[in-house]
C-alpha cells in the first residue's frame, strides 16, 4: 500500500536517503577529523573502508552476528591505520604517498580474500523505527533509522567534546599544530599520531561494515563509490570539526540520494546526471570554500599539505 | 580553587641550585658547546651574555633534555640529575621560555595554559579552569587575552604568555631566552622586577640570556660570557662594568661608529592613502589615512606590540588584502608582488623572518636567493629574467653575503632553521640589505642580535637613507626608533595617532600617545 504524498516523495526519499548514504562518510570522516587533528594525512581509509566491508560481511556470515561483524571491521580498520602511522612515523615518510599505497593495498585484499563471499547471505545490522507516529508509508520507511547513524552521532558529539574539553583531546590538537609545541612539552609525537591513525583506521572500518551489512547490505567488488576518498575532502569542508563533518556527511549523503530518489517518483531522464551529484558537489564546495587570502582556517598546523 | 601557581609549588625548597659540569655538544664535526661549567645559586638571577651563534641557546637546550650534550652533566640542587628528556626536566622543577615560540597557535591562551600543566585535568571543567586563570592573570604584572587563539597574537603578547605559562606552572628554576626582546623597555623592566622579586624571595632561580647591558646591570645577581661555546668570563654583576662584559664577550673585535645622518629627504617615494585591512582577529580595522615615506628619510612607527604594527607589515608585504585605499611607490600602485618589488627595488624585513621571510628548511644560500634566483646577475634593479638556475652563483653569493654579513653556520647549504636566531635574522637582513634597495620596509630589525650586531644593522640602515633609500622603520624599541628616525610616527589601536619629527620627540609624550588606552591595562 501506498499513500499519495505527492511532489512531498522527493525531499522525504531525500531525506530517508541521506541518513542511509550518509553513514560511512560521516565513520570515515570522524576518523579521518582524528587523524588529521593529530597532523596526519591518511588518504588509504578508502582501502580501509572497502576491507572493514569485507571484513565485516565475512565474520558476520561466518559467527551469524552482525555485530561481531561490525567489531571485526573496526579491528582490521585499526591493524590499517597502525599500518599507516608506523610506517609514517619512519624519519623521511611522505604520509600521502604512504596512504595512496595502502588505499590500493587495501582494496586489494579485500577482493583477494571477499570472492568467497559474494554469494553467501550475511545477518543485517538492525535499524530503529523512528516514524511509528506518522501514518505516511514513505516516511516511516525514510525515517527507519539504522543504529551505526545513531551512534555516529553520539560519537560526533563526544569527538567535538574531547576535542575541546579533554587532556586528550588538547593534547591530540598540539601534537597536530606544532610538533616542536609537543615536544617541549615532553610528549611524544609520533606515538600520538600513531594512536591517531589507528583510532581513525578503526572508524572507517565500521564505514565499511555499514555498507556491506546494512546499505546496499551486501558484499561485493564494487560496494563503495570513493566514499572513502571523498571523506577526506569533506574533512576539509567541514574545517576539521566533528559537528560539521556530520552536517557535511548529511549533505553529500543528500546528494547521493537524490539520484534514487528521483528515479523513485518516475522520472527517469537524465537521472544519471543525478548520480553524479556527490562528486559534483565535493568540487563546488571546494571552490566555494576555499579562499586566496587566507589559509584555510582551523587546518591542523603541521598537516602535510598546509605545510 | 586557587590558581595551580600554589598547587603546584612544592612546600620544602623553593629555589633550586643548578649547575652544569663540562658541558659539551657537537652538532656532527661542528661543537657549538665546549666544556661548560656554571653554577647558579638558588635565588639568583644569573644572566648568560654572548654574541650571536655562541652557544648560549646550546647549553640550555642541553639544560633542558631537549638536546642530548655530548659529554657533562647537569646537577640540581647538589645532586647529579640526568635529563634525557624535557618531560624529566619539568618533574625536577625547571622550566624554559624557548627564544623560538613554542605555543600551539591554534589554541587559545588559556587552552596553552591548563595543557601545558603536568597535572591537567583528565576533563577540562571550563568555568572553573577560566576563573582560576582570572584569579591568576590578576597577580601578574602584565595580562593577555586568555580566549584568543595564539595565532592571532602578536609578538611581544606571545612572550608575555611563554612569561606567564612558566610563572603559571610554578617552576622552581626558570630559564629564559631573551625575554625581553619584544617588549618596550617598560614592559621589560616590569617583567623582570616581577621576576627578580620571585628571585629574591627565594622562590625561583632564574638563568636568563640576554643582549641587554642594562637589563643585566638591572636585574642580574653574577653573569657569565660564553664566546665560540666556551665559558670566557664569570663574575659578579656588581663587580662589573659594561665595558667589561662588552670586552668578554667579543675578544680583540671592535665596534663600528655610529653612523653620521647626511643629506635631506627628497621626493616621496611611499605614499600610503587611506589604506583599510581587517586586524588579526578579524573584527576590528587597521587604517592608515595617510603615511609619506621620502627618499633619504627614515620614518619610524612606534608603539607596544599588537597595535597593528604586524597587520600594517603584512599589508605592506602584500601578506594582507586591504579592503579599501591603496598605496603608491614612485607614484604608481602598489601590489607588493614580487615583480613591483624587484622593478621599484622595495624590500622588507617583517617580525618573526624565520616564518615570514624564509623557508625553514631550505639551505641558507637558498634562502638568501630569495630575492634573485629567478633573475640574471645579482637580480638589481631591471635585471632580466632567467629561466635556469645558477647554482654555483647562488652558492658564491651566498657565501660572500653571509661573511659581509657574519652570519655564524656551519656551511650554506644548511638549513635556515638550524641558525641561531641572530643569524636567521642577520641571514635575512644579508638578503634585504643587498644590492639598490629604493624602499626599505623594515619591522624590529635587531630583534634578538647581540649589541656588536645591533650597531652594524643600524649602521647599515643609516647608510642606506644617506645613500637616498626611503626606509619605514617600526619597532617596539624605541631607543631604536629615536636613534634612527628623521620623523616618528606613533601606532595606537591600528592607527597614525602622532607625528613628530624625531628632534622634537619626547619620550613622556610619546609613550602617553603608544599607551592609549593600554594604559590603564597595567598594574
Ligand atoms: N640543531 C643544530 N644543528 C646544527 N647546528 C646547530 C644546531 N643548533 C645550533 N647549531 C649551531 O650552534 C651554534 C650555537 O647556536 P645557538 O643557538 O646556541 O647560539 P646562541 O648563542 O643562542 O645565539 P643567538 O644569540 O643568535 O640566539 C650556531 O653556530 C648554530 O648554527
Ligand atoms: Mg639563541
Amino acid at each position: 500500500m501506498s499513500t499519495d504524498i505527492g511532489a512531498w516523495a522527493v525531499p522525504v526519499a531525500i531525506l530517508g536517503g541521506a541518513i542511509r548514504v550518509s553513514t560511512p562518510f560521516l565513520f570515515v570522516s570522524l576518523g579521518e577529523v582524528l587523524t588529521e587533528r593529530s597532523g596526519r594525512i591518511n588518504l588509504g581509509l578508502e582501502g580501509t573502508l572497502v576491507f572493514g566491508a569485507m571484513s565485516g560481511y565475512a565474520v558476520a556470515y561466518l559467527s551469524g552476528s552482525a555485530w561481531l561483524g561490525v567489531l571485526a571491521a573496526a579491528l582490521a580498520g585499526t591493524l590499517f591505520g597502525l599500518l599507516h602511522g608506523l610506517i609514517c612515523s619512519l624519519p623521511k615518510v611522505n604520509d600521502i604517498a604512504v596512504g595512496i599505497s595502502l588505499m590500493l593495498l587495501g582494496t586489494g585484499l579485500a577482493f583477494f580474500f571477499g570472492t568467497a563471499f559474494v554469494q553467501p547471505v550475511a545477518p543485517h545490522l538492525p535499524s530503529i523505527p523512528l516514524g511509528w507516529w506518522s501514518d505516511i508509508p514513505q516516511l516511516q520507511a525514510a525515517l527507519r533509522v539504522n543504529v551505526l547513524f545513531l551512534i555516529g552521532i553520539v560519537l560526533a558529539l563526544l569527538l567535538a567534546w574531547m576535542l575541546k574539553t579533554t587532556r586528550v583531546g588538547l593534547i591530540l590538537r598540539v601534537v597536530g599544530d606544532s610538533t616542536d609545541a609537543a615536544r617541549a612539552m615532553g610528549l611524544r609525537p609520533n606515538l600520538i599520531r600513531i594512536a591517531a591513525t589507528a583510532t581513525g583506521g578503526a572508524f572507517a572500518g565500521v564505514g565499511g561494515a555499514y555498507l556491506s551489512l546494512f546499505y546496499p547490505g551486501s558484499w561485493s567488488e564494487g560496494i563503495s563509490s570513493g566514499q572513502g576518498l571523498m571523506a577526506v575532502a569533506l574533512v576539509i569542508f567541514a574545517r576539521w570539526d566533528p559537528i560539521k563533518a556530520f552536517w557535511a556527511a548529511l549533505l553529500f549523503g543528500g546528494a547521493g540520494a537524490l539520484g534514487p530518489a528521483l528515479q523513485s517518483v518516475g522520472i527517469a531522464k537524465g537521472y544519471y546526471l543525478y548520480y553524479a551529484a556527490p562528486y559534483v558537489l565535493t568540487l563546488g564546495v571546494l571552490i566555494a570554500t576555499s579562499s586566496p587570502n587566507r589559509a584555510t582556517t582551523g587546518a591542523p598546523g603541521e598537516l602535510s599539505i598546509t605545510k | 580553587m586557587t590558581a595551580a601557581l600554589h598547587a603546584k609549588t612544592p612546600a620544602p625548597g623553593g629555589a633550586l641550585a643548578v649547575e652544569t659540569v663540562g658541558m659539551t655538544m657537537r652538532f656532527g664535526g661542528f661543537t657549538a658547546l665546549d666544556d661548560v661549567s656554571i653554577r647558579i645559586a638558588p635565588g639568583t638571577l644569573h644572566a648568560l651574555l654572548g654574541e650571536n651563534g655562541a652557544g648560549k641557546s646550546t647549553l640550555v637546550k642541553c639544560m633542558m633534555g631537549f638536546y642530548h650534550a655530548s659529554s657533562g652533566q647537569l646537577m640540581v640542587a647538589g645532586r647529579e640529575a640526568p635529563v634525557a628528556d624535557p618531560r624529566q626536566a619539568h618533574a625536577l622543577g625547571l622550566g624554559m621560555v624557548y627564544q623560538h615560540f613554542t605555543l600551539v597557535p591554534s589554541l587559545t591562551a588559556a587552552e596553552n595554559l591548563v595543557i601545558s600543566r603536568e597535572d591537567a585535568p583528565r576533563v577540562i571543567d571550563w568555568r572553573r579552569e577560566t576563573a582560576a586563570l582570572e584569579e591568576f592573570m590578576a597577580r601578574m604584572p602584565f595580562r593577555v587575552p586568555l580566549g584568543q587563539p595564539v595565532s592571532a597574537l602578536a609578538a611581544g603578547e606571545k612572550q608575555k604568555l611563554e612569561i606567564l605559562k612558566q610563572l603559571y606552572l610554578g617552576r622552581r628554576f626558570l630559564i629564559l631566552d631573551e625575554p625581553t626582546s619584544v617588549l618596550t623597555p617598560d614592559e621589560a623592566d616590569e617583567v623582570l622586577g616581577h621576576v627578580k622579586a620571585l628571585c629574591s624571595a627565594g622562590e625561583i632561580t632564574v638563568l636568563m640570556i640576554t643582549h641587554k647591558f642594562r637589563e643585566v646591570t638591572a636585574f642580574a645577581d653574577d653573569v657569565s660570557v660564553l664566546r665560540r661555546g666556551r665559558l670566557v668570563g664569570q663574575g659578579r654583576v656588581a663587580d662589573l662594568s659594561h665595558a667589561r662584559m662588552a670586552a668578554m664577550m667579543m675578544g680583540e673585535a671592535t665596534l663600528p661608529a655610529p653612523a653620521a645622518r647626511h643629506g635631506t629627504p627628497g621626493e616621496v617615494v611611499l605614499a600610503v592613502e587611506g589604506a583599510v585591512a581587517p586586524d588579526r582577529s578579524g573584527l576590528k580595522e587597521i587604517s592608515v589615512d595617510d603615511l609619506k615615506v621620502r627618499a633619504g628619510e627614515i620614518v619610524g612607527i612606534a608603539g607596544i606590540s599588537g597595535n597593528g604594527q604586524m597587520e600594517f607589515m603584512e599589508m605592506l608585504t602584500g601578506q594582507r588584502a586591504l579592503i579599501s585605499g591603496g598605496m603608491q611607490v614612485n607614484g604608481t600602485p602598489y601590489h607588493a608582488t614580487r615583480g613591483e618589488q624587484r622593478r621599484l627595488a622595495i624590500r622588507t624585513l617583517p617580525e618573526e623572518p624565520l616564518r615570514n621571510a624564509c623557508a625553514p628548511r631550505m639551505s641558507v644560500a637558498e634562502n638568501i636567493a630569495f630575492r634573485s634566483f629567478d633573475a640574471k646577475g645579482a637580480g638589481g634593479k631591471g635585471a632580466p629574467s632567467s629561466f635556469w638556475l645558477n647554482r654555483r652563483q647562488m652558492r658564491k653569493r651566498g657565501e660572500a653575503l653571509v661573511a659581509g654579513f657574519k652570519v655564524r653556520t656551519t656551511s650554506v647549504d644548511a638549513p635556515i632553521a638550524a641558525l641561531s636566531g641572530g643569524n636567521v635574522q642577520r641571514a635575512v637582513l644579508a638578503r634585504e640589505l643587498s644590492g639598490d634597495v629604493d624602499l626599505l620596509i623594515i619591522s624590529n630589525p635587531c630583534f634578538g642580535l647581540d649589541f656588536a650586531a645591533v650597531s652594524e644593522i643600524r649602521t647599515r640602515i643609516m647608510a642606506a637613507r644617506n645613500a637616498g633609500t626611503a626606509v619605514l622603520l617600526m619597532s617596539e624599541d624605541l631607543d631604536e626608533i629615536l636613534e634612527l628616525s628623521d620623523r616618528v610616527l606613533v601606532m595606537s589601536e591600528g592607527r597614525i595617532v602622532y607625528e613628530v619629527p624625531a628632534a622634537e620627540a619626547d619620550i613622556p609624550t610619546l609613550g602617553s600617545h603608544m599607551g592609549g588606552h593600554h594604559m590603564g591595562g597595567h598594574a
